[in-house]
């Protein structure tokens, strides 16, 4: 079918758009567009570019604060970090090219975050990834996981931005549908920020970076859409990454945007040179002029419908004043890459594209961006679980309890994937993966800048309102435990069909809980991403509201550290007993996924944080904050399986509760004896308790005279060795 | 440093695709050098007298590792200041480099578990009467990053042995202990090699990244005597 072919009802199905949506395009045009411009309506009014279902909810989401520099709607958020610098950040999910092409699905993943980054004129400084795959027993998972950890490390490696945290999960709910959420956290003198807007009408318009071919067309209407059985068929759309163009490109822009050449400047990510032309015209109220016969292309005869929307990865669009253009190419060129002037800007706002000496399109803007379909989609509000009746936990083997927790894929140490990744270059890292959250010193000076990802999809399954809001918490205290005091949020929303009012239901409440526990903790939310569509043959995943927090340590002193020492004395900062609802324990010992997840304290997680970051910051404690598994989990990763402890809970609590409960907002805290009396003062006002001290080769936890489990701590650490250890092997 | 004395000045070549240029430039200002970068295509070493070709991933590491960037104009510049007996340090990339344009011998194939590693190994310290290693100790046992997906040294058996006849190892993987195992060999090179130096003692390739631990907060200074040799040998 040729480019400007008429763009018919039945070709509008074909591109995901409904009929209603094809007689709004028929509306705003006053004519049928040809098939290009069909093409360009499918692909910015797909979900995944104008978040039509989300839209109405992500108002609710608190967006300002003292700190923020650009909330949402750039490429990435910014937030100030003092002394003149600031810290552009966003996550964004690759789910559905993951699932079907694994390796390059996540390379591209991890490319395209990056570029969000450098765009705004920062240098990216590190890289975390939330990943979620199902059993290791289900079709094709063991693949999957190899792909996409071969397929983060090779691309993040290359570029040289180091790999430094995130989190793996497994769960049955993925197996159809895995997660690949990457975030990246850039930094950036304040007065040194650029955006994505093509202003100043008479400016040039310059296409930069790997030539456009015929990889990855229609990638933003596949990610809007469900799985089926055919879900390989769709393997075409997935693009292929080459890293070391990205990191070309990094060193080229940064050096454009250095020299004040460029005016604005856009990555081309889904949906292509759409995507950029489009919103560069919309945020600065302009349009544009493109001549697509002068796009470097990778094949011959590529039609304008192709070269407009081709995914093809390491493309940047850039409006440079003309007298500058001269400047730009010469940068360009110097770094090997292809660059070329392809159009201008316009007053107009509309983009007028020609080929081949007549006109390709014409499309007003506003109706494309500004104006493209917002839904309320119909949506049941979730009833959080209820509790339910347990069996009696008095006389069990708590230590085969312990065991078969750190027997789990879900505790299995990440080594085996985290080595794969750079975790060094750039010689910044003071806290890598492994830990509650990475540390990282902003190059030059001894600010640093932390990050850590969090959800606990089980919990959000049961309870979408509280589990995001825990999430917040968790990642608040994942931050305290490297002393970093929180700035900002990037989220990372992957749920359902929207079209499925449960689904919505999810969606909403999460949204709910993750927004009240942002405005509690003042921490707002400067960017994000909805991934809607995550389901295969009709069955969702678990809800997982993903949480990317950023955090700051005004100086870094001393190295924060995730275990404990020989002769330090141990302290529990927080509840003595947790909720076994939505626990881990529940989950993997009991068989139940089940319980009520409660609600977050905001106040005393506050204040446990508080107390927290200060003690560590002065270099006086070692801590790990309280999650999934509890105490006994806790106290386990803390050895490190090399030094024992003996602990000793107070009289009267419940085993179950107070070995594995969750969600009591605590922290395990070791310091050394003479540090005691400070941390007891630090903690005035708190629930706080001395468990016991550091020595020994086993972990000996007892209640009242009555030894619960006591376990050398190198086979506890021996079990969390084998889980993932299939993964570094060849 | 004394005040007002001139500092060495250390040559760092950027390739397109070097990734820890930045890191080595800072390094060598750590340890007192002035840090001179010098783009991969000029034909002159900006008149330094020492000069590193640092880590990353030159031209992708398409074809092979340093393969193209063998060929970049700057080596030529590189193998005379060599050949002149001035110091030059490739680190990881850059020690692929030194192999590919035969200043060091032998060839890097793929680790043996096939994937990338990145992770602190223990080095021990098989030499240190080159000015180079000056700040070094023989059977010194030091702990810095790897971070490659090709460091597994190969070369014929004649090879192997005129290497080590010659003492040439310069840095071999090791426990933390200082002893040879093939558990603390983290990539199958044979003999266990981390490190080269040629029979003239002023170049040296190794696999670990010295660049990334100057400074205590990050890990530690293990790096700090390798740099400084090469900076006060410039």
């Amino acid at each position: 079918m040729r480019w400007d072919a008429p763009g018919t009802v039945e070709l509008a199905r074909e591109h995901g758009l409904s009929e209603e949506e094809y007689r709004r395009i028929l509306d705003s045009l006053g004519r049928t567009p040809n098939l290009t411009e069909l093409g360009i309506f499918a692909a910015l009014w797909s979900e995944h570019c104008s978040y039509k279902s989300s839209r109405v909810h992500l108002r609710k989401l608190p967006t300002s604060g003292r700190r923020v520099v650009q909330g949402p709607g750039e490429n990435a958020g910014v937030v100030d970090l003092g002394g003149g610098w600031v810290t552009v950040f966003k996550m964004e999910s690759h789910n559905h090219p993951s699932f079907i092409e694994p390796y390059q699905g996540a390379a591209t993943g991890v490319g395209g975050i990056l570029r969000d980054i450098f765009t705004m004129g920062a240098r990216p400084i590190m890289l975390l990834d939330s990943l979620r795959f199902g059993s290791l027993d289900a079709p094709r998972m063991p693949h999957l996981v190899d792909g996409v950890v071969r397929g983060i490390g090779d691309y993040g490696n290359c570029v040289g931005v180091p790999t430094v945290g995130g989190e793996v999960d497994f769960h049955p709910s993925y197996n159809g549908n895995v997660l690949v959420n990457a975030m990246c956290v850039g930094v950036a003198r304040a007065d040194g920020l650029f955006f994505g807007r093509a202003s100043g009408p008479g400016n040039s318009v310059v296409y930069l970076g790997s030539k456009t071919g015929r990889d990855g067309i229609h990638g933003a209407t596949m990610a809007s859409d469900v799985f089926d059985e055919s879900a390989s068929e769709k393997r075409p759309t997935v693009q292929v990454g080459d890293p070391f163009t990205e990191k070309l490109l990094i060193e080229c822009c940064l050096e454009l945007m250095g020299k004040g050449l460029v005016v604005g400047i856009q990555d081309m990510g889904a949906a292509g040179l759409t995507s950029s032309a489009f919103e560069m015209a919309a945020r600065a109220g302009c349009g544009l002029t493109l001549d697509l016969s002068l796009v470097p292309a990778r094949e011959r005869g590529m039609t304008p419908y192709e070269l407009m929307l081709s995914e093809s990865q390491e493309r940047m669009l850039l409006v440079a004043a003309p007298s500058n253009v001269p400047g730009v190419l010469e940068v360009c060129h110097r770094w090997g890459l292809d660059a070329v002037e392809v159009g201008s800007v316009t007053a107009e706002p509309e983009v007028v594209a020609t080929f081949e000496g007549r006109e390709a399109f014409r499309l007003p803007v506003g109706p494309l961006v500004d104006d493209a379909p917002r839904y309320e989609r119909p949506w049941v509000r979730p009833a959080p679980a209820a509790a339910v009746t347990l069996p009696p936990l008095h006389d069990r083997d708590w230590g085969a309890d312990l065991r078969a927790l750190l027997a789990s894929p879900a505790f299995a140490d990440t080594r085996p994937v985290w080595q794969q990744y750079d975790q060094s270059v750039g010689a910044s890292t003071v806290v890598g993966p492994g830990a509650d959250a990475a540390l990282l010193l902003l190059p030059g000076t001894s600010i640093g800048v932390a990050g850590t990802t969090d959800c606990n999809a089980l919990a959000c399954g049961l309870d979408p309102f509280n589990g995001a809001a825990q999430a917040v918490a968790e990642a608040v205290r994942n931050l305290a435990c490297v002393g970093a005091e929180p700035v900002g949020v990037t989220d990372c929303l992957n749920f359902g069909s929207p079209e499925n009012p449960k689904v919505m239901g999810q969606f909403v409440a999460a949204l709910e809980g993750m927004a009240e526990a942002c405005r509690a903790f003042e921490v707002p939310v400067v960017s994000g991403n909805v991934s809607f569509y995550n389901e295969t043959s009709g069955s969702a995943i678990l809800p997982t509201p993903t949480v990317g927090m950023v955090g700051v340590v005004p100086e870094v002193r001393h190295r924060p550290r995730g275990t404990w020492r020989e002769g330090e004395v141990l302290y529990l900062l927080g509840g003595v007993e947790g909720e076994l609802g939505g626990s881990r324990f529940l989950q993997l010992v009991l068989g139940l996924e089940a319980g009520p997840v409660p609600a977050v304290d905001y106040a005393a997680e506050s204040r446990a944080a508080a107390v927290v970051r200060g003690l560590v910051r002065q270099g006086l404690a070692a801590a790990k904050d309280l999650s999934d598994g509890g105490l006994a989990v806790a106290a386990a990763e803390m050895s490190g399986g090399t030094v024992g402890a003996e602990l000793a809970l107070p009289e009267g609590v419940a085993p179950a509760r107070a070995l594995f409960g969750e969600w009591r907002g605590g922290f395990l805290v070791a310091v050394e004896p003479e540090n005691e009396q400070a941390l007891v003062r630090a903690c005035e006002g708190s629930p706080v308790n001395r468990l016991g001290a550091v020595g020994g080769s086993k972990l000996k936890i007892a209640l009242g005279g009555n030894v619960l489990l006591d376990e050398p701590v190198e086979e506890l650490e021996g079990l969390r060795e084998n889980g993932l250890k299939w993964l570094s092997e060849s | 440093m004394k005040a007002g004395r001139r500092r060495p000045r250390v040559a760092v070549v950027i390739f397109p695709g070097s990734n820890c240029d930045r890191d080595t430039l800072a390094a060598v200002e750590a340890t007192g050098g002035e840090a001179v970068p010098v783009w991969h295509r000029s034909r002159d070493l900006a008149g330094c007298g020492s000069v590193i070709l640092p880590g990353g991933f030159s031209y992708g590491d398409y074809l092979r590792a340093g393969a193209m960037a063998a060929h970049s104009p700057v080596m030529a510049a590189v193998r005379r200041h060599a050949e002149a007996g001035r110091p030059v340090l490739g680190i990881c990339n850059g020690f692929q480099m030194l192999l590919e344009i035969g200043l060091l011998p032998g060839a890097m194939l793929m680790n043996r578990t096939l994937r990338f590693i990145c992770r602190d190994v223990h080095l021990r310290v098989e030499r240190d009467d080159v000015p180079l290693l000056t700040h070094l100790q023989r059977g010194q046992v030091l702990r810095l990053p790897i971070a490659h997906k090709e460091g597994n040294w190969f070369a014929p058996p004649e090879v192997v042995r005129e290497v080590e006849s010659e003492g040439a190892v310069v840095l071999r993987y090791c426990t933390p202990g200082g002893g040879l195992d093939d558990g603390a060999n983290p990539n199958g090179a044979l003999n266990a090699i981390a490190g080269l130096v040629n029979s003239a003692g002023n170049v040296l390739g190794l696999m670990p990244h010295p660049e990334r631990r100057v400074r205590g907060i990050v890990g530690g200074e293990d790096g700090t005597p390798l740099i400084r040799g090469l900076v006060e040998a410039a």
